[in-house]
């Protein structure tokens, strides 16, 4: 609120060093691009702001692909040996719906939101690596069009989500799982891991090294506090699925013996190495939604969040504890009385920092001024919805209970209330409390509400019934069931349930593109927030601050502008106007005013990941030479990359630190 | 009264709000006189600690398996099948303990090189780098020979899970050697173009990080599978 002009300056967009520099652009074919708008301007962009909605935007068509997947299921079930899909055609519909929703939507939108938010949370101007996270953001994309493609080329994979051996490693020309399908799995899942470890590096980096003076670490706002927890999962609990992934590929393609019983092999270090990978990814997808509801429910309770710290502390007591629990997952499998015990401690122990959360939430809200947004809508949503989820998790813990529940439709019940109900509700809840920041105007409101409650209901609609047709001994992955088994009425709710979610999305997306255009007009704080994103211009301009900003606490944007009363009621200091608007100007001012830095475009993130996807199809189809081709790619861009500078020198004189 | 036992959680804002920009500056930056490190070279480590979880994958599955596969040959031969190669069988371990020790030598050449750009002494570099990557070249060269000699004596990816865990486990390994060798290949490119003066060691210095890494790797790998025996 330190505005030197309380008007909203009309900006020039176009950017100031299109015509700064090298202005024989097209001189040679790789001379390195200027624009820093126009169309594309999305392809070499290396501003996290651009990529963070690149980010979003790819998971919401992939969310929508994995939507229709979940929608074809539904209709298969609509009644007892439906013949909607054929088995195989399930079998894919399925696999991918679970691969999409996880890899395609969950990892990436959530990259997405701390692309755009953790640097202008922590004062920075960008991420520590900026092309690095272009690189991520083509490799999600290459991986995601990679995987889609195998549609066209002899099947989808179809050996679920977490393509459990020797079903998927069996050899090729066995004919378990025949096509192509399994292969693409493999190897675009490891396309995948690369992107969301070196996107996981980054926002490590940046948090590390980049805060600005002041923000100390117990200073962070609660989402960056979760992305760095995520970021720290992702680097350690990817790793050991890429190696079991890379064992798959060699027993399926190269005939090694990894999960091979007949000599000794042991199918179960799969499922090992997978769930040790596959529970930190639970937390992975739920800890940035916590996140992103630890920011909003503040700001509408018009309060500080109740417990920071201890907020903080069970983030990081559930990415420890995390680690300890996967079996839980294999309790059918018959590890063992005593490892079957400890597990299931473990896992509920798990619920205790989770706990924690809600019940600081709730503390949160208690005696808050609150009011009633879309944004807050979602956020109360979740607590709800993600309670009732965490409940039924919790009797997962109790092995003799579990045993009876696993692969049933129990199971898809619960974690569908944490994933949909939890960690997707979180997202669309920020999605509409951060619209405004990133195009400086507000969704519509009373749509959002409508969207909501349709959401709220369809998705209520869908997974509550699960959880009785679970019981009932309803099996997950079966595209048939019988009539004699009596689930037909609830399965009939679910497939209800999910068009009414279908709706509720098409809704909020239409809300998204109307309000994009023809919402209304906001300032730079619209909700009167509490963290540094919201001191700086709406939609935010591309030098972000203009200063560095100095941080003296916690909430420091909302300490600047209010004082407590002798109530310890928040009162507006003197002086301070919530209609100030900040200082705005062009880029070309802000850097050869203000000397901000910025890093230029390249053409080498894009490359890179081209040449990966080349490479990867030459290892799906065995074609070595594709393979070579692609490594080569890859061998060239790496090297264009490694010259290139962060900056071009010509642009600006005072070119400090080395930046990758 | 939840806003004061969340005070007394958190520092509130106004403990620190009549500190001069200084002595915030102060706080963050540096708190003991320890120098952040570089984002390079912070990405590099939690790089490697990445690669380590990635190779613990590998060596886990070959602890499972080491015994497993001469308890299934000795069960075949029992029952009167055909006998099967297993590691054990094949491993020529003073030529491998040469070619190891060639590679930890390297690692001595590795940081020589670092030294030697400090100093801007671009010709040591040069030689430095150089041996660096003669060395490695040498050690890829020996799990080549030593491979394809194994596959001679019917020692194969495919044999049984001793060849598979020992094939994927060491190839990954030597993949790692063959990026390092690249990377330093083009780092000596590099120093012939002028592109490599004093400024940059830390170019030097986090290729460097990534070559200890592969020896370090190695040598937990040379302990498992060469140095302890598969017991009877």
């Amino acid at each position: 609120m330190t505005a030197i002009t309380p008007k909203l300056e009309e900006v020039n967009t176009v950017s100031a060093r299109s015509h700064v520099g090298k202005a024989s652009k097209f001189s040679t074919l790789l001379s390195r691009p200027t624009k820093t708008t126009g169309p594309w301007s999305w392809f070499t962009s290396v501003d996290h702001k651009k990529i963070g909605i690149l980010y979003i935007a790819g998971s919401l068509i992939f969310f929508v692909v994995g939507g229709i997947e979940a929608l074809l299921i539904r209709l298969q079930l609509f009644s007892p040996d439906g013949s909607v899909l054929t088995a195989v055609q399930y079998n894919q519909m399925f696999t991918m719906h679970g691969t999409t929703m996880v890899f395609l939507v969950g990892m990436p939108i959530i990259a997405g939101f701390g692309n755009y938010l953790v640097p202008l949370m922590i004062g920075a101007r960008d991420v520590a690596f900026p092309r690095v996270n272009m690189f991520g953001f083509w490799v999600f994309m290459a991986g995601g069009i990679f995987m889609y493609s195998s549609f066209f080329m002899g099947g989808a994979p179809d050996g679920g989500w977490f393509g459990y051996t020797p079903l998927t490693s069996s050899p090729y020309a066995s004919g378990v799982l025949p096509g192509n399908g399994t292969n693409f799995w493999v190897v675009g899942l490891l396309l995948l891991a690369v992107g969301s470890t070196t996107s996981a590096l980054n926002f490590i980096v940046t948090v590390v090294n980049m805060r600005a003076p002041g923000m100390k670490l117990m200073r962070m706002p609660v989402f960056v506090w979760m992305m760095t927890i995520v970021s720290f999962l992702t680097v350690f609990a990817l790793p050991v699925f890429s190696a079991a992934l890379i064992m798959v590929y060699f027993d399926r393609n190269f005939g090694t013996t990894f999960f091979f019983a007949a000599t000794g092999g042991d199918p179960l270090l799969y499922q090992h190495m997978f769930w040790i990978f596959g529970h930190p990814e639970v937390y992975i997808l739920i800890l940035p939604g916590m996140g992103i509801v630890s920011e909003i429910l503040p700001v509408f309770s018009r309060k500080p969040l109740f417990g920071y710290s201890v907020i903080v502390f069970s983030g990081i007591a559930i990415g420890f504890v995390s680690w300890g629990v996967w079996a839980h997952h294999m309790f059918a499998s018959g590890l063992g009385p005593v490892v079957i015990a400890a597990f299931g401690v473990s896992t509920m122990l798990v619920a205790v920092p989770t706990g924690v959360k809600i019940f600081n939430w709730l503390g949160t809200l208690w005696g808050g001024s609150i009011t009633f947004t879309t944004p807050m809508l979602y956020a109360m949503g979740f607590i709800a919805m993600f309670t009732i989820g965490g409940l039924s998790g919790v009797t997962h813990a109790v092995v003799p209970a579990d045993t009876q529940q696993t692969d049933t439709y129990y199971i898809i019940a619960h974690f569908h209330y944490v994933l949909f109900g939890g960690l997707v509700f979180a997202l669309i809840g920020g999605i509409h409390y951060w619209f405004p920041k990133v195009y400086g105007r507000m969704m519509n409101d009373k749509f959002g509400k409508y969207t909501f409650w349709i959401t709220l209901i369809g998705f209520n609609l869908t997974f509550a019934p699960m959880h009785l047709s679970g019981l009932a001994g309803q099996a997950r992955r079966t595209w048939r069931y019988q009539e004699e088994l009596g689930v037909t009425l609830l399965n009939q709710l679910s497939t209800v349930g999910a068009f009414l979610i279908a709706f509720g999305v098409l809704l909020f997306v239409i809300n998204i593109v109307h309000s994009k255009f023809k919402g209304k007009i906001c300032g730079a704080d619209p909700w009167d927030a509490r963290t540094l994103e919201w001191s700086i211009p709406s939609p935010v301009p591309e030098y972000k601050f203009l200063e560095t900003p100095i941080v003296h606490g916690v909430d420091d944007f909302w300490h600047k502008k209010y004082e407590d009363d002798a109530d310890g009621r928040p009162q507006l200091r003197e002086g301070i106007s919530l209609e100030d608007e900040p200082l705005r100007v062009s880029t070309e001012e802000a850097i050869t005013k203000y000397g901000v830095h910025l890093p230029s475009p390249s053409f080498w993130p894009f490359i890179v990941p081209l040449g990966m996807l080349i490479a990867a199809y030459g290892l799906v189809l065995e074609n070595w030479l594709t393979c070579a081709v692609g490594v080569l790619v890859i061998a060239g861009g790496l090297v264009g990359w490694g010259i290139e500078p962060d900056t071009e020198p010509s642009e600006h004189s005072d070119h400090t630190g080395a930046h990758a | 009264m939840t806003q004061a036992i969340d005070n007394a959680l958190v520092e509130g804002p106004d403990s620190s709000i009549d500190k001069s920009v200084e002595e915030i500056t102060d706080d963050i930056s540096s708190p003991s006189g320890h120098e952040r490190p570089s984002n390079a070279k912070l990405a590099m480590w939690l790089f490697l600690a990445s690669d380590f979880l990635f190779f613990g994958g590998f060596i886990s599955a070959y602890l499972l398996y080491r015994g497993r596969a001469l308890e299934i040959v000795d069960a075949t031969v029992a029952a009167g099948g055909e006998s099967q190669k297993i590691l054990s069988d094949v491993l020529d371990i003073p030529f491998t303990s040469a070619t190891s020790f060639i590679l930890l030598m390297s690692s001595l050449t590795m940081v020589l090189s670092l030294a030697a750009i400090r100093r801007n002494d671009i010709r040591r570099t040069r030689l430095w780098l150089f041996s660096t990557v003669v060395f490695g070249t040498i050690f890829l060269g020996g799990q080549i020979f030593e491979f394809t000699s194994f596959a001679r004596e019917g020692f194969t990816l495919t044999t049984n899970q001793s060849g598979s865990t020992f094939f994927v486990l060491t190839g990954l390994h030597g993949t790692h050697v063959a990026i390092g060798i690249v990377w330093l290949g083009s780092l000596l490119a590099m120093s012939f173009s002028g592109k490599l003066v004093q400024k940059d060691s830390e170019k030097i210095e986090i290729a460097g990080l990534y070559w200890h890494f592969v020896d370090v790797i190695w040598i937990v790998i040379f302990t498992i599978i060469y140095l302890i025996p598969v017991g009877k």
